[in-house]
C-alpha cells in the first residue's frame, strides 16, 4: 500500500521559476527495499524536472513491469502516470506521444523490462527516434520475482544466489547506437552529480535520449561477486568527462577555460557544456561512441556520462510529418470529411 | 442433355493463376452485370501465394438479390490447367464449361452432360501480340469479351467500364476494348450465341454500390475520427490500413502547413500495434489497430490491460481462416470466443458484428463512439469474406451534423472549478467513471493507470474488497454497455412456427437464401442477426419464444452457440449448430441440407462425417 506523502510548504523551501518546490515534484512515499538503486534514481528525477522548471502536469511518466517500473508512482505525483505491461511501455509511449506531441514523455524500464521481453519494442522505438526520456534502471537482475540473472548481467557475475552467470551480457548503449537513439548516457545511481544534468540534457533533447543507469539491487545483487553492486561499480566507472546542463533562460555565469570544454545548443535553447577526460573521444560521432564502449566494456570498466548525441535528431513527429497541432485536439471539422465526398465515393462505386 | 436455362440468375466461377492479371478483368465481368442492374456478388478463393497456384472468382448473379453462396456452378470458365479435371467435375449437370481450346480438352476430363465451349484463347493472343506481359494480360479480356456474347451482356456497357476504369488514359482504354472486341467477335462468329444462360438489363440494384468491407472500414475510421492507426501486415486485414491511408491522404493534410492530421505507424509486431493504439487512446486521441486471429492472440494480454484500466480500444478484427499459413487467405468466423473473452483474468469484450460493407462503414465509425463512451475494448469482427470481395451495399453517408461522442472526459474547467475525480469512482451509477487527459490541470485530475488493482481514486491497493468491488463494477458496466450496442435484427417469417434461425455477419446472405429454399419446402422459420456482444434482451426473449433455433457459424466449434450457452444457459436441445468451416463462404444449399437434417432426425452423425458434410460440397 502507498499513499501520498502530507504536502506541507516550508516557507523557505526553495521554490523554482514557476514557484514551485520540490516537493511538487515527489509522490508517493516509495514501498522498494530501503538502499534501492532504483529511488536514488527517483530522486535524481525529481531533482531535475525541479530545477528545470517543467511544469508537472506536461510531463507523462509510463512504465512497464518490474521494482523499477514501479517507481513512476513515487516521483511527479501531479503527472499521469501508467504503468502498462512488461515489456511494452516503449509502445504505449509511442501512441501517447502520436496523440500529444506537446508533453514531455518519460519512460521508465528495468533491465529485464527493456533487454529480455521487451527488447523488440526498445529496438524500434529507438529506430523511430521517439521524442522521448528513455531511464532503465539496470540491476542486472529481476527484483520483483526475486532475483533471477537478466539479460545485462556480465559474464561471471555471480548474484546472491552465487552460480556464476555464464551468458555474455547485452550493452544497452551499444544497442540503442545500433538501433539508432540520437542520445545515449549511462551513469549511476549513487552519482546524482552526473545523472542529474544527464537527465536534463535528455530531457531537452529532441528525439530518443536513452540513459541506463546502473542501480544495484540491494536484496539480490550487491553482493561481492556482483558486476552491479555498489562497491564494484564505484570502481570500475570511468566517465566520459563531466558534464553541466544550463538551461535556455539561465545567463551563463561560470567561465569556461576556452578549449577545455565543448558547448552543445539543444533542440530547446538549452545548452549543455561537456569536460572531456579523453580528447580523442567524440560523443558526437557514432563510430566513437561504439570504440568508447568497446575499449571499456573489455578493459572490465563501466563508461559513463554522454556517450553519444545526435545534434541533427529528426524525432518521429518530423519524420511522419504530423501536424504541429497535437491530434488529439483535432476537431469533427478537421477530422471528418463529410457526406459531400460519401456521396463522390458512393458514385465511383456503382 | 438438358441445358440449364435462366436469365439473370447463375453461379459462374472463373478459375486462374494467381498473378496473371485476372483479377482485375473478372471484376470488370461482374461490374458489367452490375451496372446492367443485376445484382451480383463476386467473391475471390485465392491461395496463399504471389504467383503461380490456382486463384477462383466465383459470381453470384441473382435479379431475386441473394448475395450469398448459393452453391454448385453453372459455368466455369477455365484458364489453368492445373484445376482444370477439378473445374469441370464441379459444374453443374446441364451447366456449361468454358475453357481455353488451344491446348485440346484431355478426354478423361470429358463429360457429356454438360455443354464444352472451346475458345482458342492463347492462340488469339499469340497471333495479336507480342510481348509475352501482353499476351497474359490480354487473354483474360479476351475472354470477357467473349463472355458478352455467349450471355448477351451489354457490350456498351463493358465499354463505358473500361472508359471509366482508364479516364483519360487513352493508350490504356483502345488496346482493352480492342481484346475485348477480339473475344466478342470469336464467340459470335464461332459458337451460338447466347447459351442458355442470358443476362438481361434490369432494375434490382437501385442505388446499391459495389465494395470490399475492408475499405469501408477505414473510411468508418476516418469519419469516425481517427488520427492514430497502428498495425501490422496481415491478410486479410491490411487493406484496412492502406484504405484509411488513401483517404487520410487526400482530406487530413492540413492545407496552410502540409502537414499530416493523422499519424499511421507500421509496428514491429501486433503486440506493438495495440500498444500504440492503447497509449494514444489513454492520451484522448481515437486510435485503432486491424489484423487477423494470429494478431488477436499476440494482442490477448493488452486487451486483457485496457479492459481492467478501462481505455477505449478499437481493434477490428477481419478473420480468416487458422494459423500460420495454409488457410490465412480462406474466410471464417471462427474468433468468436478468443475475442469474447480475450485475455487473461475475468474479461468480457464488446464485439460488433456488421454483414454488409455499409455496416463496416457505420460500425467502423461508431466503433470510436463506443469505445469512449464505455472505456472499453471494442472488437469489430469482420472477415476475409465480407473485407475482401466487392459486397453489394446499401450506399454510405453521414450525417453532417453528428457530433463525436467522446465519453466522460473531465475538463480543466471543472476540475478548476473542484469537481471531485476519482478516476474509478461511479458518480453517476452507469457504473462508467470520468477519465482526465495527461496534461490538462496543473495540480488535480492526474491519475495513475495500472493493470494491478487499485481503489476508486486509482491509488494502488492490493486489498480484496477494493478488487472485487471494481471487479463488480465492470459487471455493472456490462448492463451499461447493453444498452448501446447495435441491438439485433429479427426477421419475422409472418407464420405461426417454433423454429427459427440465429446467424451474424456474413452468413446472413445465404441463411436468407436458404430460409426462402425452405419455406418453398413448406418450413417456415423465423430469423434473427446478431450485431453485437453482449447480446441484449432480445436476444434472449427471442431464443426463448422458439422450442428450436439454428445457430449458423462459419467455425467447427459453434462458438456463438457456446457463448450464447455461457451467457443465457441455454442448453443444446435449444440450440442447434448449422456450420461450415472449409474455408470458404457457407452457402445457402449447405444450410437448407444441414437443417433438412437436422429436423428430419437423422442429425446423429459422428463427429467426422459432420465435418465433411459441411464442406464445400454440395449434395442437392
Ligand atoms: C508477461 C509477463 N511475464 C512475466 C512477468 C513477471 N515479471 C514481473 S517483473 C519481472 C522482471 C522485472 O525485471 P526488471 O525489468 O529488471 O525490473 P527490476 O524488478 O529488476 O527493477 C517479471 C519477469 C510479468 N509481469 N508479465
Ligand atoms: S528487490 Fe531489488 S530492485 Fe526490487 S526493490 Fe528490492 S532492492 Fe530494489
Ligand atoms: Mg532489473
Amino acid at each position: 500500500m502507498s499513499y501520498q506523502l502530507p504536502k506541507f510548504r516550508h516557507p523557505e523551501l526553495p521554490v523554482n521559476d514557476l514557484g514551485y518546490t520540490k516537493a511538487e515534484y515527489e509522490g508517493a512515499i516509495s514501498t522498494l527495499c530501503a538502499g534501492c538503486g532504483h529511488d536514488s534514481i527517483s530522486g535524481a528525477i525529481v531533482r531535475a524536472c525541479h530545477e528545470l522548471s517543467i511544469e508537472p502536469h506536461k510531463i507523462a511518466k509510463l512504465s512497464g513491469i518490474g521494482c523499477s517500473s514501479k517507481t513512476p508512482t513515487y516521483f511527479l505525483g501531479n503527472s499521469h502516470g501508467f504503468n502498462s505491461v512488461h515489456g511494452r511501455m516503449p509502445s504505449v509511449v509511442t501512441g501517447a506521444a502520436l496523440a500529444n506531441r506537446d508533453l514531455l514523455y518519460m519512460g521508465i524500464s528495468g533491465d529485464g523490462d527493456t533487454a529480455s521481453i521487451g527488447m523488440g519494442q526498445f529496438a524500434h522505438v529507438a529506430r523511430r527516434n521517439l521524442n522521448m526520456v528513455y531511464i532503465i534502471m539496470n540491476n542486472g537482475c529481476y527484483g520483483l520475482t526475486k532475483g533471477q540473472d537478466s539479460a545485462t548481467a556480465d559474464r561471471g557475475s555471480a548474484s546472491k544466489k552465487g552460480d556464476p552467470n555464464i551468458y555474455s551480457s547485452i550493452d544497452l548503449c551499444g544497442t540503442a547506437l545500433q538501433m539508432g537513439a540520437t542520445f545515449i548516457g549511462r551513469s549511476f545511481s549513487g552519482d546524482k552529480e552526473q545523472l542529474v544534468p544527464l537527465i536534463k540534457a535528455a530531457m531537452s533533447h529532441r528525439g530518443f535520449a536513452l540513459i541506463d543507469v546502473i542501480s544495484p539491487c540491494v536484496t539480490f545483487n550487491n553482493n561481492l561477486a556482483s558486476t552491479k553492486s555498489y562497491e564494484f561499480v564505484r570502481e570500475h566507472s570511468e566517465a566520459t568527462g563531466t558534464i553541466d546542463f544550463v538551461p535556455m533562460h539561465k545567463e551563463i555565469t561560470t567561465e569556461y577555460e576556452p578549449g577545455s570544454s565543448h558547448e552543445v545548443t539543444l533542440h530547446d535553447g538549452s545548452s549543455i557544456h561537456l569536460y572531456k577526460v579523453d580528447d580523442s573521444f567524440d560523443p558526437f560521432n557514432r563510430g566513437s561512441a561504439m570504440g568508447a564502449l568497446e575499449e571499456h566494456r573489455n578493459a572490465g570498466n563501466i563508461l559513463t556520462g554522454l556517450i553519444y548525441m545526435n545534434k541533427d535528431s529528426r524525432d518521429l513527429h518530423e519524420v511522419i510529418e504530423t501536424s504541429q497541432r497535437p491530434l488529439n485536439e483535432l476537431e469533427e471539422v478537421d477530422l471528418c470529411p463529410g457526406n459531400k465526398m460519401l456521396v463522390n465515393i458512393n458514385a465511383s462505386l456503382r | 442433355m438438358k441445358s440449364i436455362k435462366s436469365v439473370n440468375d447463375f453461379v459462374i466461377k472463373f478459375a486462374n493463376v494467381n498473378g496473371t492479371g485476372s483479377a482485375s478483368a473478372n471484376s470488370l465481368f461482374a461490374k458489367a452485370i452490375f451496372r446492367m442492374g443485376v445484382p451480383v456478388s463476386p467473391k475471390n478463393i485465392f491461395p496463399s501465394n504471389i504467383q503461380g497456384l490456382p486463384t477462383w472468382y466465383e459470381v453470384r448473379v441473382s435479379d431475386k438479390g441473394y448475395l450469398g453462396r448459393r452453391g454448385g456452378v453453372d459455368i466455369a470458365l477455365s484458364v489453368n490447367p492445373q484445376s482444370m479435371a477439378d473445374d469441370i467435375r464441379e459444374v453443374e449437370p446441364g451447366g456449361y464449361f468454358i475453357y481455353d481450346n488451344t491446348k485440346p480438352l484431355d478426354l478423361r476430363n470429358h463429360r457429356n452432360d454438360i455443354t464444352i465451349i472451346g475458345l482458342p484463347l492463347t492462340r488469339i493472343c499469340n497471333k495479336e501480340y507480342d510481348d509475352p506481359r501482353q499476351r497474359q494480360l490480354f487473354k483474360n479480356v479476351i475472354y470477357v469479351g467473349a463472355l458478352a456474347a455467349l450471355l448477351d451482356i451489354d457490350f456498351k456497357v463493358l465499354t463505358g467500364l473500361v472508359e471509366d476504369q482508364f479516364k483519360g488514359k487513352k493508350n490504356l482504354v483502345l488496346p482493352n476494348i480492342h481484346a475485348l472486341e477480339l473475344g466478342h467477335q470469336y464467340a459470335r462468329a464461332n459458337v451460338e450465341c447466347p447459351i442458355g444462360i442470358r443476362v438481361e438489363h434490369s432494375d434490382m440494384v437501385g442505388d446499391k454500390i459495389l465494395l470490399d468491407g475492408n475499405e469501408a472500414l477505414g473510411l468508418g475510421a476516418l469519419y469516425g475520427g481517427a488520427t492514430v492507426a497502428a498495425w501490422y501486415p496481415i491478410t486479410p486485414s491490411t487493406s484496412v490500413v492502406d484504405a484509411f491511408e488513401k483517404y487520410a491522404k487526400r482530406v487530413r493534410i492540413d492545407p496552410g502547413t502540409g502537414r499530416r492530421n493523422y499519424a499511421i505507424v507500421q509496428g514491429e509486431d501486433e503486440l506493438a500495434a495495440i500498444g500504440m493504439a492503447i497509449g494514444a487512446s489513454w492520451n484522448g486521441s481515437r486510435a485503432f489497430t486491424a489484423t487477423s486471429g494470429p494478431g488477436v492472440s499476440l494482442m490477448s494480454e493488452f486487451l486483457g490491460l485496457a479492459y481492467f484500466a478501462e481505455i477505449p480500444t478499437v481493434l477490428f478484427n477481419v478473420q480468416r481462416a487458422g494459423p500460420s499459413t495454409g488457410m490465412p487467405t480462406r474466410t471464417q468466423q471462427s474468433d468468436v470466443l478468443a475475442c469474447a473473452y480475450a485475455s487473461h483474468g475475468d474479461t468480457k469484450q464488446v464485439l460488433l458484428f456488421p454483414s454488409t460493407p455499409k455496416e463496416c462503414f457505420d460500425f467502423g465509425a461508431q466503433a470510436f463512439d463506443l469505445a469512449e463512451r464505455l472505456q472499453t475494448p471494442i472488437i469489430l469482427m469482420s472477415d476475409l469474406d465480407l473485407g475482401m470481395n466487392d459486397n453489394m451495399s446499401e450506399p454510405l453517408s453521414w450525417d453532417d451534423d453528428r457530433k463525436y461522442d467522446r465519453g466522460k472526459v473531465m475538463t480543466e474547467e471543472e476540475l478548476e472549478a473542484g469537481t471531485e475525480f476519482g478516476r474509478y469512482l461511479d458518480v453517476d451509477g452507469d457504473a462508467i467513471c470520468y477519465r482526465t487527459y495527461p496534461g490538462t490541470h496543473p495540480t488535480r485530475g492526474s491519475f495513475f493507470t495500472r493493470g494491478t488493482s487499485r481503489n476508486e481514486y486509482a491509488v494502488y491497493s492490493e486489498n480484496g474488497e477494493d478488487y472485487e468491488a471494481n471487479m463488480l463494477r465492470l459487471l455493472r458496466k456490462w448492463d451499461t454497455i447493453n444498452e448501446h450496442v447495435p441491438a439485433p435484427v429479427i426477421v419475422d417469417c409472418g407464420r405461426e412456427t417454433d423454429t427459427a434461425v440465429l446467424y451474424f455477419g456474413t452468413s446472413e446472405e445465404s441463411s436468407r437464401e436458404a430460409l426462402d429454399y425452405l419455406a418453398e419446402d413448406g418450413i417456415f422459420m423465423n430469423a434473427m442477426r446478431v450485431r453485437a456482444f453482449p447480446f441484449n434482451s432480445e436476444v434472449q426473449q427471442f431464443i426463448e419464444s422458439h422450442a428450436q433455433v439454428f445457430v449458423i457459424e462459419q467455425n467447427r466449434d459453434a462458438q456463438l452457440r457456446t457463448l450464447l450457452m455461457a451467457e443465457f444457459e441455454f442448453g443444446p436441445d435449444i440450440l442447434k449448430s448449422v456450420l461450415c468451416f472449409d474455408g470458404t463462404p457457407i452457402s445457402a444449399r449447405n444450410i437448407r441440407k444441414q437443417i433438412k437434417k437436422h429436423l428430419n432426425g437423422d442429425n446423429v452423425l459422428p463427429l467426422h462425417r459432420k465435418a465433411s458434410l459441411s464442406g464445400v460440397e454440395e449434395i442437392l
